[in-house]
């Protein structure tokens, strides 16, 4: 009874201080509304108007049309009209072009023959997306009219894109983006929010009264799962009203999936303050998780494309799970006991992380 | 016996890896009385004051707080203790209002008597019109009353101070302690630790801590009777060359230098001090004034700090 009102007392107070504090009640809101807007409207893997560079030294009928198909398909966005292709690797080297196209005079005998390639492309392959967009245009026809054009052959692989026809990138970085975004703000200001009350010195006051450490962590974490859950509201609200990215599966199972999730960041937050002695170190360590949870999780890049034990880092990340569960459950309409490897490991992490977090919590008394 | 004193301790000491913080203190605290901790930073002051209340566990020795044991039923002493810390502790973001609420919240204080307690609180530590006031924004001493107010809220038997006028000016320092006299004249026991003389002088007991050893321990009167040593005092308008002639006195134990007036401590057991110094200033051809005087707080500590070196040399 005395504990559960010293742990509203907690709650309480946690909440009041919150309110008061401007900047964070203000990045509690704003944080994961800005963060949507920007990622989901500037993260597009689907790469359109590369800025191109044209040497036409053929300069016949066929070869304008060419051109002028190229320019229609919205990939290429030609600005510059050359003479020779020395300019156009010039242009490719100033970093004014990403592509360059190169007609040679005999371009209407290649397109005719069609045992050598009618048209080189230079590209600037330090960027592999940019690079294959590049490689999409191998496959664009070219003829005189239709009847000179070359039969395209029938493909040997057919690809049929499911949970996302338009190849729509939202649909992709949001439910992504919820994970990157709960891992920011739940950690930080759990590790920041324990980490004040020692530099203030409010802790050495706390830990004479009949507070127990129980009472003090989960009264400083309540606050907060609360703070997630809110978050998670709005930017599921702002990715179905802006970039119509659908909950296909059960909102219930999200929840659940994101419970567990925001429970595994606040454990290690918890685990941070207990390592840290300033809220500038906890920012530190906070940055040295976020950056493999956007890089390493399979959100930015495809998990299965990682090297062997980049993936094992991968898998020590709650995101790398949780973005597993989200992606299931909104898109492909899977329930979560579907999805029991990610659930099972979000588990263990939070159990160890907590386990650790409580064990040196006390330790630091003495 | 153990119901005359709030604290005792036998042995008690505290290793921090190869660093001994307290080494054996032995510690009697009477009931209903103001015990000072005198010893400069780093002599194991706080260390004492976190083992008597259950934060840190002792390497080895027994204490027995309130007739509680520690370190044992933590819980339950801590509700009968009051703390306050040397660096304010307090929400700086709530008012001195929501602070006392929150106190009164976590020491489970009855529901129905909150209200008037802080009130009561309030008007005692000349808060009552800044209730409202966010406790960060106040000045030192209105802090410090506000720990205070904190400390007390619950009623303890026993208030542990650590350093608690280190941020504070003279006079509000004064009705500090005038405060303090008022608790333990309700018969709260007291412990404050201090680095200042004029505040150990008010305590009715001392006890002197060098280097986690107590080295002195009794009332103020008695500390300052029982130095073993002369105290001379000497006024010379060349303190500095004085200095250079007295030291080399046989006997002098220790020569501080005050304006113009020079402190010299020299044993007991040596006759005629006055006299002794007298002369080798004469002899010197330094003009001065010496004359015996009483010890007071000041010397008595340079006094039992010194010992130990004395023994070693």
């Amino acid at each position: 009874m005395n504990s559960l009102s010293r742990l509203s007392a907690i709650v309480r107070k946690e909440v009041r201080q919150l309110s008061r504090d401007r900047l964070t009640f203000g990045m509690v809101v704003g944080l994961p509304i800005i963060q949507m807007l920007l990622f989901g409207f500037a993260i597009n893997t689907d790469v359109r108007n590369l800025k191109t560079a044209v040497a036409n030294e053929a300069n016949t009928h066929l070869s304008r049309e060419f051109i002028a198909h190229l320019g229609q398909s919205q990939v290429a966005d030609i600005r510059y009209r050359v003479a020779s292709p020395a300019e156009l690797t010039e242009l490719l080297r100033r970093g004014r072009i990403s592509m360059g196209v190169h007609i040679p005079h005999d371009f209407d005998r290649r397109v005719v023959d069609s045992d050598r390639a009618a048209v080189q492309i230079l590209v600037d392959g330090s960027d592999p997306t940019i690079l294959g967009v590049a490689n999409q245009l191998r496959s664009m026809p070219i003829g005189f009219d239709s009847a000179l054009a070359t039969p395209a052959a029938a493909a040997a692989v057919a690809v049929r894109p499911f949970y996302n026809p338009e190849r729509r990138t939202p649909v992709n970085i949001v439910p992504g983006l919820m994970g990157i975004i709960l891992t920011m703000t739940m950690m930080l200001f759990t590790a920041v929010a324990i980490v004040r009350e020692r530099e203030r010195g409010n802790l050495e006051l706390l830990i004479n009264t009949p507070v127990s450490s129980a009472e003090l962590m989960i009264g400083k974490v309540i606050p907060y799962i609360l703070i997630g859950m809110l978050q998670l509201a709005l930017i599921l609200g702002v990715g179905e009203l802006l970039f119509d990215v659908p909950v296909r599966g059960s909102i219930v199972d999200l929840y659940l999936a994101a419970s567990l999730f925001i429970a595994a960041n606040l454990a290690l937050g918890l685990l941070i303050s207990t390592l840290v002695k300033t809220q500038f170190q906890a920012m530190q360590m906070t940055v040295f998780v976020l950056l493999p949870s956007i890089l390493l999780s399979g959100f930015m890049f495809p998990f299965d494309g990682m090297p062997r034990f980049a993936q094992w880092l991968g898998e020590l990340l709650p995101n790398t799970h949780f973005i597993r569960l989200t992606r299931g459950i909104m898109l492909r309409e899977a329930s979560i006991a579907e999805l029991y490897p990610a659930v099972i490991a979000l588990a263990v992490f939070t159990t160890v992380a907590m386990t650790l977090a409580a064990s040196r919590f006390s330790k630091r008394l003495d | 016996m153990s119901d005359a004193y709030a604290i005792e301790a036998r042995g008690l000491s505290k290793h921090f890896g190869s660093l001994v913080a307290v080494d054996k203190l032995d510690l009697a605290v009477p009931r209903g009385r103001i015990y000072g901790f005198l010893g400069p930073n780093g002599c194991g002051k706080s260390t004492t004051i976190r083992m008597l209340c259950g934060l840190l566990t002792p390497t080895a020795g027994t204490a027995t707080v309130l007739g509680i044991d520690v370190p044992g039923d933590a819980a339950t002493l801590k509700a009968r203790i009051g703390y306050m810390t040397q660096k304010f502790s307090l929400f700086g973001d709530m008012s001195n209002d929501e602070n006392l609420q929150f106190i009164a919240e976590i020491y489970s204080y009855p529901r129905r008597d909150r209200r008037r307690r802080i009130d009561e609180l309030l008007e005692r530590y000349d808060l009552a019109d800044r209730r409202k006031q966010l406790a960060g924004t106040m000045s030192g001493g209105q802090k410090q009353r506000l720990a205070l107010a904190c400390a007390v809220l619950h009623k303890p038997d026993l208030l542990l101070l650590d350093e608690p006028t280190s941020a504070v000016d003279p006079q509000s320092r004064r009705d500090f302690w005038a405060k303090l006299f008022a608790l333990a004249e309700a018969g709260t026991t007291i412990l404050v630790s201090t680095h200042y003389m004029d505040e150990a002088e008010r305590c009715h007991r001392l006890a002197i801590l060098d280097r986690g050893v107590k080295v002195a321990d009794g009332t103020p009167q008695e500390l300052k009777d029982d130095t073993g040593m002369h105290v001379v005092e000497v006024l010379a308008d060349d303190p500095f060359a004085a200095q250079n002639v007295v030291s080399a006195v046989p006997g002098v134990v220790s020569v501080t230098q005050l304006g113009i007036r020079l402190r010299i401590l020299i044993p007991d057991s040596i006759a005629e001090p006055a006299e002794r110094i007298a002369a080798q200033l004469e002899a010197a051809g330094i003009p001065a004034s010496t004359a015996l005087t009483s010890a007071g707080l000041e010397d008595v500590f340079v006094a039992v700090t010194l010992k130990p070196k004395q023994a070693a040399a």
